[in-house]
C-alpha cells in the first residue's frame, strides 16, 4: 500500500474502495457456502442429509435463505427502544466485517497492515459483544435481556484469557503487525507457533495454547458448546428472540463472520497463515507463489472451520457456572504461567 | 494534511457532541451509549496523532471492558425517572459549584500548557508514522518509571483484592459443586451390586 501514497489521492481512494469491496465481497460469498458446510457437517454427525434441494447438492440453500430473510417484513417490538433495536444488528455486523482489514490472506494481500493489528483484532472483537448487549436490552423483554447480560459476561471473561495467549505469540514473534507474525512462521511446519515458533522446545506450551485459543474463540462467538446467550432450552433464542427478517440476518451474518475471523486468527497466529507446510522450491515474489499462499490460507481456515462445526454437532452446551469456571480457574492462571513461561525462554533460553 | 484536518474536525465533533449528550440525554443507558462513542471517537483522535498503541488501548480496555460493565449495571438499574428529575434545584447549587472549579481547572491548566509553564522544556514528539509507539512506551515503562509501573500494578491488585474480600461470603447452608471430586469419582465409589433374595428385598 505504501507505494501508493505518492500517486493522486482519487488513484488511492479507488484503490482502497476496491481492496475493502473485494474483502467484503470475498468474504460474504464464501460466508454463504461455510454456511452451507455447517450445516452439511452438522447433518452428517446426525446421519441426516441436510440442505440438498436448491441447486446441486443444496450449493445455493444460503443464498434461498438470503432472500427468504430480505423479502420478509421487519417486525418492531411495540415496546421496544427503536434506534437501538436497529442499531444492534448493524453493529454487530459491521464490526465482523471491519475487523477483517488488518488479514493477511497471501503475501502482500492485506488492505490495511496496522502496526498494532493483533490489538486492532481485540479491540474489534471487543466491541462485537456491543451488538448483543444492545439487540438484548433494546428488545425490551425478559429472555433477550437475560441472553445480552450472559453474552456480556462471557465474551468478556475469555477476552482475557484470548488476550494472554495472544502476549505468548507476540512474544514468540517480537511484533503485533500480522504480516510479520506470518512472516515468522515461514519455512514449513516445523516454523510454525503451535511448534514453537522455531523455538524447538515451546512446542509443549505452544500446542496447548493453541487449544485454549481453539475453545476461548468458540466461547468468544457464543459457538456451541458454549451458546449460553441463544440457549433455546432455557432462553428460547436468547438475544435474537424479537428479531426477524434482515436485522436477524446482519446478526447471523455478523455472528458467522466473526466466527470465519476467529478460524484466521488461529491460522494466521499458530498455523502459519500462507505459509505453505513444506518449503516450496519457487521464488517468493512471483503470482505463483501468492496464489499458492492465499490457496493454503483458505485450506486451513475453511479446516478450521470445519472444528467448529464438528464442536457444535458433537459437544453438549456448558452450564454457565461452569463456562465461568473454565474461563476464570482455568484458562486465565494457564495462559498465565504459559506467557511467564515464554517470556522466561525468550530471556533466558538465547533465543534473543 | 487537509484530509487529517477533516478527519480531525469531524472527530472531535462526534466527541463533544456525544459527551454533551451523555449528560443531557434522559434515558441512563443511552447516556453510557453516548459514552461509549465519546470513547469510540477520543481513540479515533489518538490514531490521528500517531498513538495508535494507546488507541487500541483505549478501545480494548475502556471500551471493551470498563463501558461493558458499566452498560451492564445501568441496563438491571430500575431508574424511577419522575424520581430522577426530582431535586433539580437542590442539586443545582452544588453541581454548578463543581462544574465551575473544573472549568477554571481547565482552563488553568490550558493556559500552563500553552505558554508552556508546566510542560517547559518537554516537546511534543513529532509524528513520523515510522516509530513504533508500543517500543517506545514499554521501554520507559520498564526502565525509567519502573517502580511507578509496578506500584500502580500493586494498587491494582489492592483493589481487586479488596473487592473479593468485600463480596465473598461462604455460607453453610448453600451446597457447593466440586468438580475435582466429581472428575476423580469411580464407578466403583458409586455403584455397588447387592444380591436381592426373591420376597425380602435388601435390608439396610
Amino acid at each position: 500500500m505504501d507505494s501508493f501514497s505518492s500517486s493522486p489521492w482519487w488513484l488511492w481512494l479507488l484503490i482502497c474502495v476496491g481492496e475493502t469491496l473485494a474483502v467484503i465481497v470475498g468474504v460474504m460469498v464464501s460466508l454463504a457456502f461455510l454456511l452451507w458446510g455447517d450445516r452439511k457437517v452438522w447433518a452428517g454427525v446426525q446421519m441426516r442429509k441436510g440442505p440438498n434441494v436448491v441447486g446441486p447438492f443444496g450449493l445455493m440453500q444460503s443464498f434461498a435463505d438470503f432472500f427468504k430473510f430480505v423479502l420478509k417484513e421487519v417486525i418492531i417490538p411495540a415496546g421496544a427502544d427503536k434506534p437501538v433495536f436497529l442499531l444492534a444488528p448493524l453493529i454487530s455486523f459491521v464490526l465482523a466485517f471491519v475487523a477483517w482489514a488488518v488479514i493477511p490472506f497471501a503475501p502482500g494481500w492485506v488492505v490495511a497492515d496496522v502496526n498494532v493489528g493483533i490489538l486492532y483484532l481485540l479491540g474489534m472483537s471487543s466491541l462485537g459483544v456491543y451488538g448483543i448487549i444492545m439487540g438484548g436490552w433494546a428488545s425490551n423483554s425478559k429472555y433477550p435481556f437475560l441472553g445480552g447480560l450472559r453474552s456480556a459476561a462471557q465474551m468478556v471473561s475469555y477476552e482475557v484469557s484470548i488476550g494472554f495467549i495472544l502476549v505468548t505469540v507476540i512474544l514468540l514473534t517480537g511484533s503485533m503487525r500480522l504480516t510479520d507474525i506470518v512472516t515468522h512462521q515461514q519455512g514449513g511446519i516445523w516454523n510454525w507457533n503451535v511448534f514453537g515458533g522455531g523455538h524447538k522446545l515451546l512446542f509443549v506450551v505452544m500446542i496447548p495454547m493453541m487449544v485454549m485459543f481453539y475453545i476461548s474463540a468458540l466461547a468468544e462467538t457464543n459457538r456451541p458448546p458454549f451458546d449460553l446467550p441463544e440457549a433455546e432450552s432455557e432462553l428460547v433464542a436468547g438475544y435474537q428472540v424479537e428479531y426477524s427478517s434482515t436485522p436477524y440476518l446482519l446478526f447471523m451474518i455478523g455472528e458467522y463472520a466473526n466466527i470465519v475471523l476467529m478460524c484466521a486468527m488461529i491460522t494466521i497466529l499458530f498455523f502459519g497463515g500462507w505459509d505453505f507446510p513444506v518449503p516450496l522450491p519457487i521464488k517468493h515474489d512471483t503470482l505463483a507463489f501468492t496464489l499458492i499462499g492465499l490457496f493454503t490460507f483458505i485450506v486451513k481456515v475453511v479446516f478450521w472451520f470445519v472444528m467448529f462445526a464438528m464442536a457444535k454437532a458433537i459437544v453438549p452446551r456448558y452450564r454457565y457456572d461452569q463456562l465461568m469456571r473454565l474461563g476464570w480457574k482455568v484458562f486465565l492462571p494457564l495462559s498465565l504461567v504459559a506467557v511467564l513461561v515464554v517470556a522466561a525462554y525468550r530471556v533466558y533460553g538465547g533465543a534473543l | 494534511m487537509t484530509l487529517m484536518a477533516i478527519a480531525f474536525y469531524i472527530l472531535a465533533i462526534i466527541t463533544c457532541g456525544a459527551g454533551l449528550m451523555v449528560v443531557t440525554v434522559k434515558n441512563p443507558v443511552h447516556a453510557v451509549l453516548f459514552l461509549i462513542l465519546a470513547f469510540f471517537s477520543a481513540a479515533g483522535l489518538f490514531v490521528l496523532t500517531g498513538s495508535e498503541f494507546l488507541a487500541m488501548l483505549l478501545i480494548v480496555v475502556y471500551v471493551g471492558a470498563v463501558a461493558v460493565l458499566f452498560l451492564f449495571v445501568v441496563m438491571m438499574l430500575d431508574v424511577d425517572f419522575i424520581k430522577l428529575r426530582q431535586g433539580f434545584a437542590n442539586y443545582l447549587p452544588i453541581g454548578g459549584a463543581l462544574a465551575l472549579l473544573i472549568l477554571f481547572e481547565l482552563i488553568f491548566v490550558n493556559i500552563a500548557v500553552a505558554s508552556k509553564g508546566a510542560a517547559a522544556g518537554n516537546q511534543p514528539q513529532v509524528f513520523t508514522g515510522q516509530d513504533q509507539n508500543i517500543k517506545a512506551i514499554g521501554h520507559v515503562l520498564y526502565t525509567q518509571y519502573t517502580y511507578l509501573f509496578e506500584m500502580a500494578g500493586f494498587v491494582l491488585l489492592v483493589a481487586m483484592i479488596g473487592a473479593i474480600v468485600l463480596t465473598l461470603r461462604h455460607r453453610a447452608y448453600v451446597k457447593r459443586q466440586d468438580i475435582f471430586s466429581q472428575v476423580t469419582r469411580r464407578r466403583k465409589d458409586a455403584v455397588a451390586i447387592v444380591k436381592a433374595p426373591t420376597g425380602e428385598g435388601i435390608k439396610e
